[in-house]
C-alpha cells in the first residue's frame, strides 16, 4: 500500500485530438481502495496544508464507509468549488505534501478523492434569504466566488460585478477543457450563485462604475478579487509581429470564445509550428491547446531546466506524452519575421547560483544563439494584476508590481475595501485565491458587525 | 441583454443604433468605446460610442458593415436585443483647457469624433472639423457636425464638398493657424497621413486607435501598439495617443492579423 491507486487517463494519441478531459477520475472501487490508505491521523497534518481547511480525514473516512453523500457534504462545507479544486489544485505541494504516508511512500491521493466525492454527489443547495447589509464583490474568479459564497452564507446580500460576459474568471477563460471541463465550472459556479448571489456581467469596475459609486449605491463593504490577468511580454524585438500572442489571448479565444469550433465567429490564427515561451501551468495549457487545434510541432521554450519549471509535474508529464518538445535552458532574444512570425531566436542558458526564489539563476552562454522556425509564438511568462480598478482609485495603495497592498486582515488602504487572491499576491493558485476570498469574507463580517456594536 | 430602442440607416454601409445601456450611458465620456457580442456564437468586438444620454439611459453606437459580426449586428432591428454590451472602455479624451481644435475624421471615424466635437463645443472651444468620405452617398453625421463645428467636407471624387483628401484641407487650415490640438479619428492610413503632415508643421496631434481586441480590459494584449518604442495596450493606455509616438506601419500590419482567417467583403467607406 506504499503506492497510490493510479487514476485512469486517456491515451496521449487519442486525447490530443480533442479538448475532452484527460484524467478520467476514480471509479468507486478505485476510490474505496485509495481511501483505505488513509491512516486517519488524529493530528491530521493534511488539513493544515489546505488553504480552505477541508476536514480531509473525515471525508476520506466517509468515502471508505461508503457514505458518499456525507463525504461530498463534508468537502462542500469548506469548499464551494470541490470539483474544480480536485482537478487543478497542486495537492502535491499542499495537503498531500503533509500526508504522513508521503514519508515512506506516496501520499494519499487526496485531490483525486475530492474529485471523486464531488463528481459523484452534489450536496443540496439552499437559497439563503439575506438579512444583512449589501456587500459588493469585484470579479467572479476563485477569490470573488469564494468570498461571495461565504458572505451569502453569513446572511449578507452579495452582488458580484464581472467584467466579462461569463462567470469564473481564469477558470472560464484560462484553464482549458481537457484539464477542467467547462461543465464542471458552470455547475459549481451555478450552484454557488444559487445561494442567492446576484451577478452583474459586462460591468468593469473602474470604468462602468467606480468603487466609490458602489458605496453610494448602498454597499457597505467591497471585496476586490479582480485577479492577475494583464499579460506580460518579454520586451524583445519582433514581439508585435503578427502571430505573437499572449497565452491569455490564445486561451481566451479557445476557452471563452470557442474560436476552435466552426460554429463560433471568433477567429483563431492557423498555426503549424508553435513556440510557447514559459514553464508554468499556463505554458503547458497553451502548448497542449496548440496541439489540439492542429499544430504539427509545438516547442516549449523555457530558460531554466526541468527541475525549475513551476508547472505541476503531472502537467509537464502530460505535455511531454502528447508530444510537446521541451527546449530547456533556452531564452528568446528576438522574434523573426517580416509581418508574420517566421521563427524565434534563442540563446542557450546554463544554471548559475540560486536567486531570491531559490531556483538556480539562468545565465546566458555567449555566442550560443539558435533559431526555432515557427509561425506562431505564445508568450506564457506570467501576468500582472489588471491596472484598471487601481488607476480609477488613487487612494488605493498598490506596490511596484501593481498588486494591491493589504494588511494581515486583508484590508486595503481604503476603509471598507478588502482584497485577496492574485490581485494581491500576483499570479498564484486557484486554491490560495479561494482561501483569501474566504478569509476576507470573515474579516468583512467582523468589520460590519463591529460597526453595529458602536 | 441590451435592447435596441432606435435604428437609423445612415447609408448602405453604416448603421446607427441607440441601445438601452443605462450604466454605460451614465459613465461615458468622449473618447471611450464599448465592446459587444451580438449572440452566443458571436465574437467580442469594440465599437465607437457616438453619443450617450444618461437621462434616457441609452448609448448611441455607429458601425460600418465590415465583416460577419457587424453584418450580424446590422441584421438586428428596433426592439431586438444585443446579448452583451460592456463599457465604457478606454481612457476618456483629455479635452481640458483646449480653446481651438481641429478634428480630422474619416468615414465611420466621424462617429467616434462627434462626441469630442460636441463636448469641445459645449465647453466653448472653437472646433474646425475636416470630414472625409469616399463619395457623397457615404457622408454621415454632417448635420450634427455643422451644429457644433465649422465643417469642411472632403470627398475623394468631389461629389460633395471639396475634392481631395482630408490632409489637403488640413494643410490649408494649418497654413492659416495653429491649433491647441489636432485630433484624428479614422482609418489608420488617414491618421498616419495626418500625423506626417502635422509633425512637419510641429502641430500637436492625437489619434484614436481601434485595434483588434477581445475583452477591452487589458486581458488579451491583442491591442498592442508600439508607442515611442514601448508596447502599450490600446484598451487600457488608450485608445487615444500622441500621434507622433505611434508606429503606424506596425499598426496597419497588425490590423490585418486575421485577414486570412476571415474572408469577408469589406464595405468601403473611404
Amino acid at each position: 500500500m506504499k503506492k497510490r491507486v493510479p487514476m485512469q487517463t486517456r491515451s496521449p494519441r487519442e486525447r490530443v485530438k480533442d479538448f475532452s478531459e484527460v484524467a478520467l477520475g476514480y471509479t468507486k472501487e478505485e476510490a474505496l481502495l485509495e481511501a483505505e490508505r488513509c491512516l486517519d491521523c488524529k493530528h491530521a497534518p493534511c488539513v493544515g496544508g489546505c488553504p480552505v481547511e477541508i476536514d480531509i480525514p473525515k471525508f476520506i473516512r466517509e468515502i471508505r464507509e461508503g457514505r458518499l453523500e456525507e463525504a461530498a457534504k463534508t468537502i462542500y462545507d469548506a469548499n464551494f468549488l470541490p470539483g474544480i479544486c480536485g482537478r487543478v489544485c497542486p495537492q502535491e505541494n499542499q495537503c498531500e505534501a503533509r500526508c504522513v504516508r508521503a514519508r515512506k511512500g506516496e501520499a494519499v491521493a487526496i485531490g483525486r478523492l475530492e474529485r471523486f466525492a464531488s463528481d459523484n454527489h452534489q450536496s443540496e443547495i439552499r437559497k439563503i434569504a439575506p438579512d444583512k447589509e449589501k456587500v459588493a464583490v469585484v470579479g467572479s474568479g476563485p477569490a470573488g466566488l469564494s468570498c461571495a459564497a461565504e458572505l451569502a452564507q453569513l446572511g449578507y446580500e452579495v452582488h458580484i460585478f464581472e467584467a466579462l460576459h461569463a462567470a469564473g474568471g481564469v477558470l472560464t477563460y484560462g484553464i482549458p477543457e481537457f484539464r477542467l471541463p467547462q461543465r464542471v465550472v458552470d455547475s459549481e459556479v451555478g450552484r454557488l450563485l444559487a445561494l442567492g448571489i446576484k451577478i452583474h456581467y459586462n460591468t468593469v469596475i473602474g470604468r462602468t462604475k467606480k468603487v466609490r459609486e458602489l458605496f453610494n449605491e448602498g454597499f457597505q463593504a467591497v471585496f476586490i478579487g479582480s485577479g492577475a490577468g494583464y499579460p506580460k511580454f518579454m520586451k524583445i524585438p519582433g514581439e508585435n509581429l503578427n502571430g505573437v500572442l499572449s497565452a491569455n489571448e490564445f486561451l481566451t479565444r479557445i476557452n471563452l470564445m470557442k474560436a476552435h469550433l466552426p460554429e463560433y465567429d471568433t477567429p483563431l490564427k492557423k498555426m503549424r509550428k508553435v513556440a510557447v515561451v514559459g514553464g508554468g501551468n499556463v505554458a503547458m495549457d497553451a502548448a497542449r491547446s496548440a496541439l489540439r487545434i492542429g499544430a504539427e510541432e509545438v516547442h516549449l521554450v523555457y530558460r531554466r531546466g526541468r527541475e525549475e519549471m513551476p508547472a505541476r509535474l503531472e502537467e509537464v508529464r502530460h505535455a511531454e506524452e502528447e508530444g510537446v518538445r521541451f527546449r530547456l535552458l533556452a531564452n528568446p532574444v528576438r522574434i523573426l519575421g517580416e509581418s508574420e512570425v517566421s521563427g524565434i531566436e534563442c540563446q542557450r542558458m546554463e544554471l548559475g547560483e540560486p536567486d531570491e526564489s531559490g531556483r538556480r539563476r539562468p545565465v546566458a552562454v555567449p555566442d550560443s544563439d539558435f533559431v526555432i522556425s515557427c509561425d506562431a509564438v505564445i508568450m506564457a511568462i506570467g501576468n500582472h494584476p489588471n491596472p484598471i480598478l487601481a488607476s480609477s482609485m488613487p487612494e488605493l495603495k498598490t506596490n511596484k508590481w501593481g498588486c494591491i497592498e493589504v494588511d494581515e486582515r486583508l484590508r486595503t488602504s481604503v476603509p471598507g475595501v478588502y482584497a485577496g487572491g492574485d490581485v494581491v499576491t500576483g499570479s498564484a493558485t486557484v486554491i490560495l485565491a479561494m482561501g483569501a476570498g474566504k478569509k476576507a469574507a470573515r474579516e468583512i463580517d467582523a468589520y460590519l458587525r463591529s460597526r453595529h456594536a458602536l | 441583454m441590451y435592447k435596441i430602442v432606435r435604428r437609423r440607416n445612415l447609408n448602405d454601409c453604416v448603421t446607427l443604433f441607440e441601445v438601452d445601456a443605462p450604466e454605460v450611458a451614465k459613465a461615458f465620456k468622449p473618447g471611450q468605446f464599448a465592446i459587444l457580442r451580438v449572440d452566443e456564437a458571436g465574437e467580442r468586438f469594440p465599437l465607437t460610442i457616438a453619443a450617450a444620454d444618461p437621462a434616457r439611459g441609452t448609448v448611441t453606437i455607429v458601425f460600418q458593415i465590415v465583416g460577419k459580426s457587424t453584418r450580424k449586428l446590422n441584421a438586428l432591428q428596433e426592439g431586438d436585443q444585443i446579448l452583451d454590451f460592456a463599457g465604457p472602455l478606454g481612457k476618456p479624451s483629455d479635452l481640458d483647457g483646449l480653446r481651438e481644435v481641429c478634428l480630422v475624421v474619416g468615414g465611420v471615424g466621424s462617429a467616434a469624433g462627434y462626441p469630442l466635437a460636441k463636448a469641445l463645443h459645449d465647453e466653448g472651444a472653437t472646433v474646425d472639423a475636416v470630414a472625409g468620405f469616399r463619395t457623397r452617398d457615404l457622408i454621415i453625421l454632417d448635420e450634427e457636425y455643422r451644429e457644433v463645428s465649422k465643417l469642411y467636407l472632403v470627398t475623394d471624387d468631389g461629389s460633395a464638398g471639396e475634392k481631395g483628401l482630408v490632409t489637403d484641407r488640413l494643410a490649408k487650415l494649418l497654413d492659416e493657424k495653429k491649433y491647441d490640438l489636432v485630433i484624428a479619428v479614422g482609418p489608420l492610413a488617414m491618421m498616419q497621413a495626418v500625423a506626417k503632415l502635422t509633425r512637419a508643421r510641429d502641430q500637436r496631434t492625437v489619434v484614436s486607435m481601434n485595434p483588434i481586441m477581445i475583452d477591452g480590459t487589458g486581458m488579451c494584449g491583442g491591442c498592442r501598439v508600439t508607442y515611442y518604442g514601448e508596447v502599450k495596450f490600446a484598451c487600457v493606455d488608450g485608445p487615444e495617443f500622441d500621434a507622433f509616438g505611434i508606429d503606424f506601419d506596425e499598426a496597419i500590419l497588425r490590423s490585418k492579423m486575421y485577414r486570412r482567417e476571415e474572408r469577408e467583403e469589406d464595405c468601403r467607406l473611404l
